[in-house]
C-alpha cells in the first residue's frame, strides 16, 4: 500500500504543474482532484483544455476515460460481499484505476474488508488532492516535468499494475489485441476512443478464444 | 485563488460522468446475472483497459519511452512497484538525455 501512496505522490505533483501551466487556480487545481480524483482524465482534461472551459467537450471526455470504471467497479461490486450496501457505494466514489487493481489483487488471496479498502483508498485520495495542489504551487520552481522522466511516472504505474494480471499466453493474446487496437485508434481517431477500441478488442480476443478451446472440447 | 464560473462548471460535469461510471458497475451487477463466459469476459477487462492506457505512449511516442515501458515490465517481474516506477522514470529520462528526444 504505501508504495502505491509513494507513487501517486509525483504524479499529482505532475498533474499539478500542468495544471498551473494551463492558467488553473491553485484553488480550481485542488476542486478538481477533490471532486473528479481520476487522474487519467484530469490529465487528458488539461490536454484539451481551452479558454473559456467548455463544460460539455470536459464532461464527455471524462466518461469516455472513465468509462472503463463501468467494468471494473461491475468486477469489483461481486467481490465485496463483506461491505453494507451504502459502504459499498462509497468505497466507488474513490475507486481509482491503482484503488481497483490492488483491490483485486487482494480479493484474489483473502476476504475484501472495507477497513482495508478504506485503509488503501482514503490516504491515497488525500495524497492525490494534496499533491496536485502542491504542484499547482509549486510548478513554477518544477520546471519541465520531462527534463526529470517524472511525466512518465503515470506510464509506468500502469506497466507495473498490467504484469500482475499476466496468467500465460491467453493473457498475451488479450494484450497483443488490446495494443493493435489501440494503438490503430489512437492514429486513426481524435481524443480518447483508443481507450474502449483497447478494451473492446481485449474482450473479444478473450471470448474468441474461448469459443474455440469450446468447439475443440 | 480564484474560480471561474466556466471552469467550476466544467470541473462538475467531469465529476458527474466520473460518479456516473463509478457507481453504474454495481448497479448493473444487481441486476443482470453474471454467468461464466459474462465472468471470463469481465476478468479480460482490466489487463486490456491497462494495455489500452499505455500502448500509444509505450509504442508509438518514441524509442525512449518504448525502453522505458520494457524496462519496467521486465523490473516489475522482479521488483516491488515502487522500484519499477523508479526504474522506469530514470531509464525514460537518460534515454531521453542520450537520444535526444
Amino acid at each position: 500500500m504505501a508504495p502505491l501512496i509513494v507513487a501517486v505522490m509525483p504524479i499529482g505533483l505532475v498533474f499539478g504543474a500542468v495544471a498551473a501551466s494551463k492558467g488553473l487556480s491553485s484553488l480550481e487545481v485542488t476542486l478538481m482532484s477533490a471532486l473528479v480524483f481520476a487522474g487519467g482524465s484530469q490529465f487528458v482534461a488539461m490536454d484539451i483544455w481551452s479558454h473559456p472551459a467548455s463544460w460539455g467537450a470536459l464532461g464527455f471526455s471524462a466518461l469516455l476515460v472513465n468509462i472503463r470504471h463501468v467494468l471494473m467497479s461491475a468486477s469489483i461490486g461481486t467481490k465485496m460481499p463483506a461491505f453494507s450496501g451504502p459502504t459499498k457505494y462509497a468505497a466507488m466514489l474513490l475507486l481509482a484505476d491503482e484503488i481497483w487493481a490492488m483491490a483485486e489483487t487482494r480479493a484474489a488471496q483473502a476476504r475484501l474488508s472495507a477497513a482495508w479498502y478504506a485503509g488503501l483508498a482514503v490516504p491515497f485520495y488525500f495524497v492525490w488532492v494534496l499533491a496536485s495542489l502542491a504542484g499547482s504551487v509549486a510548478g513554477a520552481f518544477l520546471g519541465d516535468p520531462k527534463a526529470i522522466g517524472l511525466d512518465f511516472a503515470f506510464p509506468a504505474v500502469f506497466v507495473v499494475l498490467l504484469m500482475g494480471f499476466w496468467k500465460g499466453r491467453e493473457t498475451g493474446a488479450v494484450l497483443a489485441a488490446s495494443a493493435a487496437a489501440a494503438v490503430l485508434s489512437h492514429q486513426l481517431l481524435p481524443g480518447v476512443w483508443y481507450i474502449a477500441a483497447g478494451a473492446a478488442a481485449g474482450v473479444i480476443a478473450t471470448l474468441v478464444i474461448d469459443q474455440r478451446r469450446e468447439a475443440c472440447a | 485563488m480564484t474560480v471561474d464560473p466556466n471552469v467550476f462548471l466544467a470541473i462538475l460535469a467531469m465529476a458527474a460522468a466520473t460518479v456516473l461510471t463509478r457507481i453504474s458497475g454495481l448497479l448493473l451487477i444487481r441486476f443482470v446475472t453474471i454467468g461464466p463466459q459474462q465472468r471470463k469476459a469481465l476478468e479480460a477487462i482490466p489487463p486490456a483497459v491497462l494495455m489500452a492506457v499505455i500502448a500509444p505512449t509505450a509504442l508509438v511516442t518514441g524509442p525512449a519511452e518504448t525502453l522505458a515501458a520494457f524496462a519496467t515490465a521486465l523490473a516489475a517481474t522482479r521488483l516491488p512497484l515502487l522500484a519499477s516506477v523508479a526504474t522506469g522514470v530514470i531509464v525514460v529520462a537518460v534515454a531521453r538525455a542520450l537520444i535526444g528526444a
